[in-house]
């Protein structure tokens, strides 16, 4: 995660870049011109405002809307080997000054590291060692991961029995409407989703062991591709049962991937944290604990939207 | 019904609300007969706790008669007289079953806030607030009480009101905070702060056993209650005398065996310019507590003695003589009151008349009459130490 962490601060950066070397070329091609050495033509402004400038702000903003973030870069690489022409250029033309060929120099150096660096991370984006996704846009989404943990004050038996019969689960999952048993092993989920919207989706148990941990999966044909899994283990000095979630949600293209994505909010990690509150609520004082603010028990929409501390209207 | 309630800073409203109805299966719904506005009421009137909302209705101390019971309360009926203790919780969780009531781990629907500003989140307490649960309060005609089968004690005789209403906070509050000293025979304990808590920590440490008790405020009216009534040895107005001198003069250079904060995030400061410090940083939202007593408790107190804070904090605070603290083998113990846990003991010694509460009292109002209640509170007009609201 650190990893491809780095990698988008790289990308972003040289998208950044882009835009400025763009808009700089764009504006003021005599000077920038005159920066790498060349002679300041007519012809030379226009190949500096049209053939780099105008090139570097379209990379730039195909990078930073992460629209075909990596054949944009590949088409940096390519910009690149066009302005190291025309240095070259530049260079075995005769007739430069020391000062021009000097400057010219400098500037073909300083291509030359920004397209090791197009070429780096390009490579990287292209092996796949990072998704190409980070946005809530309608393209292609990441995976979501989130994990959670509590301790419940309950023994490890009763703790496991309650989450094994997964039809309990809505009882504390809010997103969940409700989880059907179909036998085998296999269940029917139905979830609510913003906007009115409604995803349902069937799921299989892919491992468990009694007081220790359940897993389950979508099927494959499902439209939300989920996975999840919880572990149970007694917690030290019989202080009950501590609980360990991770979950999985690939989330399909479209309107209905946005919708799932806004399901999990912002951060995923305190819809579950507020799951497994509920959780703990349900396993030791038998019910999701509600105040006037927050009728409906914690959820993190609520959360930011109280209503006064007063009763509910008749 | 009608209900006070909290409409920005320094204004409160009686308005007309809806009555309260069951949620959850362990609610009660009481109808309200006596509530009293509590000194940590004032820290929420003068817009110290942040997640205030316009129209929350304040209160938390306050008895009544239980009017309807969810299906999972049975020790409770209809026409059941109780006093409802103010931190809100579940009997059944890990802190729970340790007798730690006001960190409750389930009364909080909204611990997720509370996490953001104190790692952790407490209980929820009643009319405290959005990030200690968003519940209203019992400054009102009727209160519904969560977990009805665990906080609220049933008063079965005709033991009037007053005596008792100050289970639900003050009267277990001042004890804790007597108790937290461990006292033993020859202990001198001082309480900064002779407001109500002030005045219940002075008499617990009698009861409890100390040798001397100082109160320290800076109203007369108010050292003379604590000399008088509630049992001080000795008091220090300390806009007369430096408190730190007095102290050292009244332990012949020991300091006091245990130190107890009454006052919290507000206090005042016999330093002009060290109190214009602190309200400058307050008001600026770079300090949101002003620590004065807890410096001055740490300062003085003798060398491996405790430090017991039931004065409401908020926040953060600046400049604590951290290196004082602990060079000097000094103990804190802190909490809001896990009032559950005293009930049936103080009750016991109401009973056997080893106090009586009611003393505290100087003002009695109609709730209608709320606003004008907590302007004098906190003005301390007509030498005001505690109101009490009939609806």
């Amino acid at each position: 995660m650190a990893g491809s962490d780095r990698t988008w601060r790289w990308v972003d950066g040289l998208g950044i870049f882009s835009l400025g070397l763009g808009t700089a070329q764009v504006a003021a091609p005599g000077a920038m011109n005159r920066l790498v050495g060349a002679k300041d033509t007519p012809e030379n402004r226009a190949v500096q405002r049209w053939l780099g400038g105008a090139r570097e702000i379209a990379a730039g903003i195909g990078i930073e809307t992460r629209r075909g973030t990596t054949g944009w870069l590949w088409a940096r690489v390519a910009g690149d080997a066009l302005d190291l022409t025309l240095l070259s250029l530049v260079l075995a033309d005769p007739r430069r000054r020391p000062d021009e060929r000097r400057r010219a120099t400098a500037a073909t150096a300083a291509v030359l590291g920004v397209t090791a660096a197009d070429i780096t991370a390009a490579l990287r984006l292209s092996r796949g060692a990072v998704r190409e996704t980070r946005g809530r846009g309608t393209g292609d989404m990441a995976e979501i991961e989130a994990k959670a943990m509590i301790t419940v004050n309950r023994p490890i038996g009763e703790v496991f029995r309650f989450w094994h019969d997964l039809e309990n689960l809505p009882q504390f999952m809010a997103h969940l409407q409700s989880v059907r048993s179909l036998g085998g092993g296999r269940s029917r989920w139905r979830a609510k989703a913003p906007v009115g919207m409604e995803i349902e989706w069937e799921a299989e148990i892919t491992g468990e062991e009694i007081d220790e941990f359940i897993a389950w999966r979508s099927v494959p044909s499902a439209t939300v591709q989920n996975s999840g899994e919880v572990r149970f283990r007694p917690a030290p000095g019989g202080r009950g049962t501590e609980i360990r979630v991770l979950l999985h949600y690939r989330p399909p293209a479209g309107k209905l991937g946005s919708a799932v994505a806004k399901l999990f909010g912002e951060e995923p990690g305190q819809q579950v944290r507020d799951d497994l509150r509920r959780f703990k609520q349900v396993m030791e004082t038998g019910e999701v604990v509600r105040s006037e603010a927050s009728p409906e028990g914690t959820r993190t929409r609520r959360l930011i939207a109280q209503r006064p501390a007063q009763p509910l209207p008749a | 019904m009608r209900a006070n309630c909290w409409t920005g800073k320094n204004s409160v409203e009686v308005m007309d609300v809806p009555d309260p109805k069951i949620l959850n299966s362990r609610d009660a719904i009481v109808r309200i007969t006596s509530s009293a506005i509590c000194g940590s009421d004032l820290h929420l009137y003068n817009g110290f706790i942040p997640t205030m909302k316009k129209g929350d209705i304040l209160g938390h101390e306050f008895m009544g008669e239980v009017v309807e019971t969810g299906p999972g309360v049975t020790n409770l009926s209809m026409g059941d007289r109780v006093v409802v203790p103010f931190p809100i919780a579940c009997g059944t969780c890990g802190a729970c079953q340790q007798g730690l009531y006001s960190v409750c781990e389930n009364s909080n629907p909204n611990a997720p806030i509370a996490e953001k500003l104190m790692g952790r989140s407490p209980c929820g307490i009643f009319g405290y607030s959005h990030m200690l649960g968003g519940y209203p309060g019992g400054q009102a005609q009727y209160a519904r009480v969560p977990f009805a089968d665990i906080g609220p004690i049933k008063i079965e005789d005709g033991i009037p009101d007053e005596q008792v209403l100050f289970l639900s906070d003050i009267f277990p509050t001042g004890y804790m905070g007597a108790e937290l000293c461990d006292i033993t025979p020859g202990d001198v304990v001082a309480v900064w702060g002779a407001g109500p808590v002030g005045q219940f920590a002075i008499a617990s440490a009698k009861l409890l056993g100390a040798e001397r008790v100082i109160a320290i405020d800076r109203f007369d009216y108010r050292l003379r209650i604590a000399a008088q009534r509630a049992g001080a040895t000795d008091v220090i107005n300390y806009e007369q005398v430096s408190t730190l001198e007095a102290l050292e003069d009244i332990t012949a250079g020991r300091g006091p065996d245990a130190c107890i904060d009454a006052v919290g995030m507000e206090a005042h400061h016999d330093i002009g310019p060290l109190h214009a410090y602190d309200r400058a940083k307050q008001a600026a939202g770079v300090e949101t507590d002003r620590p004065h007593v807890l410096r001055e408790a740490i300062m003085s107190c003798r060398n491996g003695g405790v430090i017991s804070v039931i004065g409401v904090y908020g926040g953060f605070v600046d400049k604590f003589p951290m290196g004082a603290f602990m060079n000097r083998s000094l103990r804190m113990r802190t909490g809001q009151c896990h009032v559950q846990r005293y009930l049936e003991p103080l009750l016991a010694r109401v009973r056997a008349g080893e106090i009586d509460p009611s003393f505290v009292i100087t003002h009695r109002m109609s709730l209608e009459d709320a606003p004008r209640g907590y302007e004098m509170f906190k003005n301390k007009e007509d030498d005001c130490l505690k109101v009490v609201l009939s609806p």
